[in-house]
């Protein structure tokens, strides 16, 4: 009933035919050596990540699956064509919706999702951003279902974070098992950094003079997503910077240096909307530089993503993006999304009432996996108590099928057995849209488990799309 | 480059030079325990040991008076709330590393990344099997090793002088402490002065500065006071001795003087030259006759104002 992206009854498809006979002929001796390999590595290069509130090892490391995902070209092009058109739908949604506010006039998605959402910062209306880009790195969720089946789970517009293990799980790959690179045709990942730092100043404010400078702002060390934010400003070359080492000063952002002061030009945040600027949002923000909303309204800074850019990507949002692309567009929707229904509707609540047992509950604003109900894997008791939950606030649940996540191939410990798996892909958007080819792949290492999250028993895996 | 990074790697450098002062005072305290007792037993040269890295009060807060090997073990190598100890020294100089990681070689944080990873399992090791030398040994082969990945692989730019800065200042300042203890604490009674056991803890200072045999090598003959302090203080071939530690400092503010011109003031790299001057005046015996310990305690009074330089030109990001 799961899509074997792998096997298609006894026969190995196509995508997965030269990984068969590796794993054929590879004693478990060495894969187990291999398997302690890349675990050192990864402990020792720092690639480890806290799970908020969990305590237990603060230096926890995300399971790392070594049998890799693999996608022959003529599926990414599909998959690519679709990632591109919804990031550019997103954008544009954005663009309207901080100006005329033409897709709520059309009557095409409701002013309330819209104006009432948390995320839409009043503070920003009216103001474009540089080349109208609101979200730079768009991270789009998307699961598979069938040969030619894929569907979007979720679309993160703010901050989408795990491009780093994409990285470093293809560098591990190729140093522990080079062969497997050289025998075929494997298109590389590794100028991501590098597009990224195109992308981000190519968004640089029309008061940048010269070469734009470009930094990552930081929570700090604390933040369980450090490390990657130290990996990218490393591979990128530019400064990773907190709060309290920026300044506003005429008009302008400045960071701290041994030799004074320096202008900086675009600010890759990966902090929050409500800590960015305490005389803005939040004033209790420690994290955040005062006065910086100011500088960046009056075009003296740029910031990645844009303030705001959080309102086209909440679950309730999700079910207009189709919407928007036709909107937008005037195209129809490459990638399809999940069926989802809105508990704030009537019809839609008295259905999903009646079938909690055989759906998926999700908090609108929830993520990592927190929050929600799998029907089919919960017992009487949590489906009862999830049902008051949503008694209590309709207005806070959406309700989506339990998918039929495809399975890829892992490592287990008897030699391989299918495990279901989802795809992160990283599309930046600048002066243009422009995608690697290869994304996170994550994968639920549990038999049965539909739950990709880190935080939940999930792991990695790297990614492959055969050139041709 | 951002004045927190160079703060940063500036407390790195010093953190790791400072691990290594606890795990020299850890290796003098095992040969002195192997050695005919003095006076009042080793009990006594533990405390010594406690007063050389100015932990007596909190030691005894945590300890009380139970002044045993294993409690100094814990003190000085594991425990946490000693800022000085190992553990405490790695740990920062490892976090401090992650923060600046960017200005980092892969090398240098895999040395000081792999130094933090096996503390963390030598943590968990039953203490019967964890030897002294053991430990020592622990903290000397991962500061070399973090120090030659430095040298090995690192930019020669602002950051590596910062780095330097840091290890050269904290070894200056370590040095002088090590010397004034032994002239006040370790020297009880006037009437030792000159005698075989002030010989002898003389000794004792040249063990824990790992100098004992680079001494003999540079002076040859007794061990006297003199010669030790000499040694310690003013000869530019011994690594450890405030004219070797100060003279580098001053050649990494020089180097980040050239590097960043009129863009920076170099308040720091005056005072520090002035400084050198001052102590390139004085010879063995203008010092005693100043009096030793009079002389150190101006000494780390200017490290601290160089510090203090350092603080006010780079890391404070003045406007």
């Amino acid at each position: 009933m799961y899509y074997n992206e792998m096997m298609d009854g006894a026969a190995v498809r196509a995508p997965y035919a030269m990984l068969s006979d590796w794993v054929a002929t590879m004693p478990s001796e060495i894969r187990q050596m291999k398997q302690a390999e890349a675990e050192a590595l990864f402990r020792r290069i720092g690639i480890t990540f806290a799970v908020y509130g969990e305590g237990g090892d603060p230096d926890r490391l995300i399971p790392f699956d070594m049998m890799p995902r693999v996608f022959l070209q003529s599926e990414w092009r599909k998959l690519e064509r679709g990632i591109k058109q919804r990031a550019r739908a997103l954008n544009a949604f954005l663009r309207d919706v901080y100006s005329r506010g033409e897709i709520i006039r059309a009557g095409r998605i409701p002013a309330r999702l819209v104006y009432q959402n948390e995320a839409y910062e009043k503070a920003v209306v009216g103001f474009v951003p540089p080349r109208g880009v609101f979200s730079h790195i768009v991270g789009i969720d998307i699961v598979r279902t069938g040969r030619d089946e894929f569907f979007v789970l979720e679309d993160n517009c703010r901050t989408p974070s795990g491009v780093s293990y994409m990285l470093e799980n293809r560098e591990i790959m190729m140093r522990m098992f080079p062969a497997l690179f050289r025998n075929n045709r494997i298109e590389p990942v590794d100028q991501y950094p590098e597009l990224l730092r195109r992308t981000l100043a190519s968004v640089a404010p029309a008061k940048c003079e010269g070469t734009p400078t470009v930094v990552i702002l930081t929570p700090g060390h604390f933040n369980s997503a450090y490390y990657e934010h130290s990996f990218l400003a490393n591979l990128m070359g530019v400064e990773l910077v907190e709060g309290s080492d920026l300044f506003v000063d005429g008009g302008f952002v400045y960071m701290r240096t041994t030799q004074g002061p320096k202008r900086v030009d675009v600010i890759y945040r990966r902090i929050d909307d409500p800590f960015l600027d305490p005389l803005c949002f939040r004033k209790d923000s420690m994290l955040g530089v005062p006065g910086l909303m100011d500088v960046y309204r009056s075009g003296g800074v740029s910031i990645a993503s844009a303030p705001g850019a959080g309102v086209a990507d909440d679950k309730a949002v999700y079910t207009f993006v189709p919407e928007m692309i036709r909107f937008y567009l005037g195209e129809e929707p490459i990638l399809q999304n999940v069926q989802t229904w809105t508990l704030w509707k009537d019809e839609d609540y008295k259905y999903v009432m009646a079938n909690l047992k055989d759906l998926v509950v999700k908090e609108v604003h929830g993520s990592g996996g927190y929050g929600m109900l799998i029907g089919p894997k919960a017992s009487t008791e949590e489906i009862e108590h999830f049902r008051k939950l949503i008694e209590a606030n309709p207005g806070n649940y959406i309700a989506q099928p339990t998918l039929a996540l495809s399975t890829s191939p892992t490592f287990v410990d008897e030699g391989i057995a299918p495990r279901h798996v989802d795809l992160r892909p990283f599309c930046l958007c600048g002066d243009r849209v422009e995608l690697v080819q290869g994304g996170l792949t994550r994968v639920a290492l549990r038999d049965g488990s539909l739950v990709v999250n880190s935080s939940q028993g999930g792991g990695v895996k790297d990614t492959w799309v055969l050139s041709e | 480059m951002l004045s927190r990074t160079a703060a940063n790697l500036f407390w790195m450098g010093r953190h790791l030079e400072r691990a290594e002062t606890a795990a020299r005072l850890l290796d003098v305290g095992a040969r002195i325990t192997l050695l005919p007792n003095t006076e009042e037993g080793y009990r006594n040269e533990w405390e010594s040991l406690l007063r050389a890295s100015g932990a007596q009060g909190p030691f005894a807060e945590r300890y009380g008076d139970a002044i045993t090997q294993e409690n100094i073990e814990s003190w000085l190598f594991f425990d946490c709330d000693n800022p000085s100890s190992v553990a405490s020294c790695i740990e920062k100089a490892r976090e401090g590393g992650r923060i600046v990681r960017t200005a980092l070689t892969s090398q240098v944080w895999d040395a000081l990344n792999t130094a933090y990873q096996e503390l963390r399992q030598l943590r968990t090791a039953s203490r019967a099997k964890l030897d002294m030398a053991m430990l020592t040994d622990f903290t000397t082969r991962h500061s070399s090793t973090v120090r030659g990945a430095i040298n090995a692989t690192q930019l020669r730019n602002d950051g590596w002088h910062f780095i330097n800065l840091g290890y050269s200042l904290e070894r200056a300042d370590a040095t002088s402490r090590l010397l004034d203890v032994k002239y006040f604490v370790l020297l009880p009674r006037v009437e030792f002065v000159g005698s075989g056991l002030d010989n002898y803890q003389w000794q004792v200072i040249l063990r824990a500065l790992s100098a004992h045999r680079a001494f003999h090598w540079a002076y040859g003959g007794d061990i006297t006071a003199a010669k030790v302090a000499d040694f310690l203080i003013l000869n530019g071939e011994s690594p450890r001795s405030l004219l070797t530690s100060l003279y580098e400092a001053v050649w990494n503010l020089d180097g980040l003087v050239r590097r960043y011109g009129d863009s920076a003031p170099a308040t720091a790299s005056v005072k520090a030259r002035q400084v050198l001057e001052s102590l390139m005046a004085r010879d063995i015996e203008a010092i005693f006759d100043e009096g030793l310990h009079e002389f150190l305690t101006w000494f780390i009074g200017e490290i601290s104002a160089v510090s203090n330089a350092v603080n006010e030109d780079y890391f404070s990001g003045r406007m």
